[in-house]
């Protein structure tokens, strides 16, 4: 797998954080994904490049039900988001849409906002710093989600 | 060894005996699309090539959150809308009657019992009438409507029980924060919580509704109070024996009990910018306010206006502070219009708002700006929800609100 920086956030980030209430009337995420994390760094959409990492506390992503948060994420290039603790919706819509949403309780306290990390998804590790961070893996049902890419690619899998 | 609510409803739906941790499928009783996701939810549905809804008197969508319209281009929501219900042949559409979690009960789409989920985190709401409804994302609301079906993973169940009588300057809104700030925002993720004891059982639906709304603040992927006499009424209906039934067993296995003396409850507040940070109304006493909002798909019954209009009736809202009061839905507005409730709130110098969204989730009618100070009975008090990041944002009760808007700061309700 690529290596990505980390960009690392705290405990309880809300969705509104993410991507907030106001630019979900935008026609599409790409021209919602400049005001990813706005709120917390201004300048985050511009320095996140394609394969960097979220990296956050526990119960990433809590708050409202909106899909455009981690769309947004998907759509900067964001390789995956790794956390101590998902919210439950913010969790089944990562999968749902194909960005690999990571449990892993040691690392996001072990590594700093601009480290280098590489992620072993069929192992379920991770490695900063040279030192290797166990993850949980996801459920067989959803792991299948995931590898095809999202729901509607599921689902489409499924038809056939 | 016998059942949670959550385990009766899921076992119900499915016809498996099912145990917490299980991944089944279940069969969805009815949906809401609220006006913000309907565009992409529509888009999805085509794009995940269906045809046709799995069932159209099934699905609900409700305009609310851009209702009455407040930028430019906020209507192309209501057009997509439009388009996709003649398209599909559903007539279920709501343009400006209420507040979706209002309109789903209030209107009977929900039953006790069913199983319903909504493109909105406060779905959870519909537990208030023993119905399992959750929030869900725009892509698995397009699976649903083309497939009448959803995975989901049974929750293990918090059991909370309140007994007692509840002090009078004390509202539902109070407990669901107490137990908000003891659980913490992360505490009931993925669970039920199921609500029991006397003083739920003598709540009205609408106040478990306050409750069951803001499950979501902790969380929960559900909360469900078991349906009686008065969720029959509500509902217009007589429980059948399915509903009858859904009601903890003593022998089912809970992750935990969380047992109150109603006699212990005090008026609290949600301080900024967390929904966990709970403090003792009486502990903030002083703290100077900008504007306070009343209303909400968490408290703008008809019981939270009353309420409000009994600390306000002869008062005046303090110089300064802007009174904001919405009703939760056209029905709601009209009942306190006859009853004199609007007018006791004017008289006190309230601004009284059509319906919806707007102002909760920081769209609409009374966005605040940096430095300001607003005690609002909504759900949320995240940075930047009601305006700029730099708005401070106290979340209370409708008393505690009301009391407020006359003290012109931080008070505690005297009754």
């Amino acid at each position: 797998m690529e290596q990505g920086k980390i960009f690392k956030f705290h405990n309880d980030l809300d969705t509104d954080q993410i991507i907030a209430s106001q630019y979900l009337l935008l026609p599409n995420l790409d021209e919602m994904k400049g005001h990813a994390f706005e709120s917390l760094d201004p300048d985050f959409a511009k320095k996140v490049k394609p394969g960097d990492f979220v990296v956050g506390g526990e119960n990433f992503g809590c708050g409202s039900s909106r899909e455009q948060a981690p769309g947004v994420l998907k759509a900067l290039g964001v390789q995956a988001v790794i956390a101590k603790s998902f919210a439950r919706i913010f969790f089944r819509n990562a999968i749902n849409i194909g960005l690999p949403a990571i449990v892993c309780k040691d690392l996001p306290d072990a590594v700093e906002d601009g480290d280098t990390m590489v992620l072993h998804m069929s192992e379920g590790t991770a490695e900063v710093n040279g030192k290797t961070y166990t993850c949980t893996k996801l459920p067989e049902y959803m792991q299948n989600i995931l590898n095809q890419g999202g729901l509607i690619a599921s689902l489409n899998r499924e038809e056939e | 060894m016998g059942n949670t609510v959550i385990e009766k409803i899921i076992r119900h739906n499915t016809g498996k005996d099912v145990k917490p941790g299980d991944i089944v499928t279940v069969n969805v009783d009815r949906v809401m699309i609220h006006d913000i996701f309907i565009p992409f939810v529509g888009d999805k549905f085509e794009e995940m090539g269906f045809t046709k809804l799995w069932d159209p008197d099934k699905v609900v969508l409700i305009y609310d959150h851009l209702v009455p319209a407040s930028r430019v281009d906020d209507t192309r929501h209501f057009h997509k809308g439009d388009e996709f219900a003649k398209k599909y042949g559903m007539k279920n559409v709501h343009r400006s009657d209420g507040i979706c979690h209002q309109l789903m009960t209030e209107a009977g789409y929900v039953k006790p019992g069913d199983v319903v989920f909504g493109t909105d985190s406060h779905t959870t709401t519909y537990g208030c009438v023993g119905a399992f409804s959750s929030g869900i994302g725009y892509t698995e609301m397009a699976s649903i409507l083309g497939t009448g079906t959803m995975w989901i993973k049974v929750p293990e169940t918090i059991k909370v029980v309140i007994e007692g009588e509840l002090p009078k300057n004390v509202m539902s809104k109070d407990i669901i924060l107490r137990l908000i700030g003891d659980l913490g925002a992360d505490g009931a993720t993925y669970r039920a919580l199921e609500f029991s004891g006397s003083t739920v059982e003598n709540m009205t639906v609408a106040s478990r509704m306050t409750i069951a709304n803001m499950a979501i603040e902790a969380g929960a992927k559900c909360a469900l109070f078991t349906p009686d006499e008065k969720t029959a009424e509500y509902c217009g209906i007589e429980l059948n024996d399915y509903q009858k039934s859904l009601k903890g067993d003593e022998d089912a296995k809970y992750l935990c009990t969380i047992t109150y003396r109603a006699e212990d409850f005090v008026p609290v507040m949600a301080c900024p910018s967390q929904v966990d940070k709970i403090r003792d109304t009486s502990v903030l006493e002083g703290t100077p306010i900008d504007q306070v909002f009343i209303g909400s798909c968490t408290n703008g019954r008809l019981e939270d206006l009353q309420a409000a209009a009994e600390v306000l009736k002869g008062k005046k809202v303090a110089d300064y502070v802007k009174l904001i009061v919405t009703p939760a839905s056209r029905k709601i507005y009209l009942q306190a219009s006859k009853m004199g409730i609007l007018d006791t709130l004017a008289e006190a110098g309230a601004m009284i708002t059509h319906p919806g969204c707007g102002l909760c989730c920081g769209r609409a009618g009374g966005i605040l700006s940096d430095g300001e100070r607003v005690v609002a009975t909504n759900n949320r008090n995240f940075l930047g929800r009601m305006g700029t990041s730099k708005v401070e944002i106290y979340l209370a009760s409708p008393k505690t609100a009301a009391a407020c808007a006359v003290a012109g700061k931080i008070v505690t309700p005297e009754v």
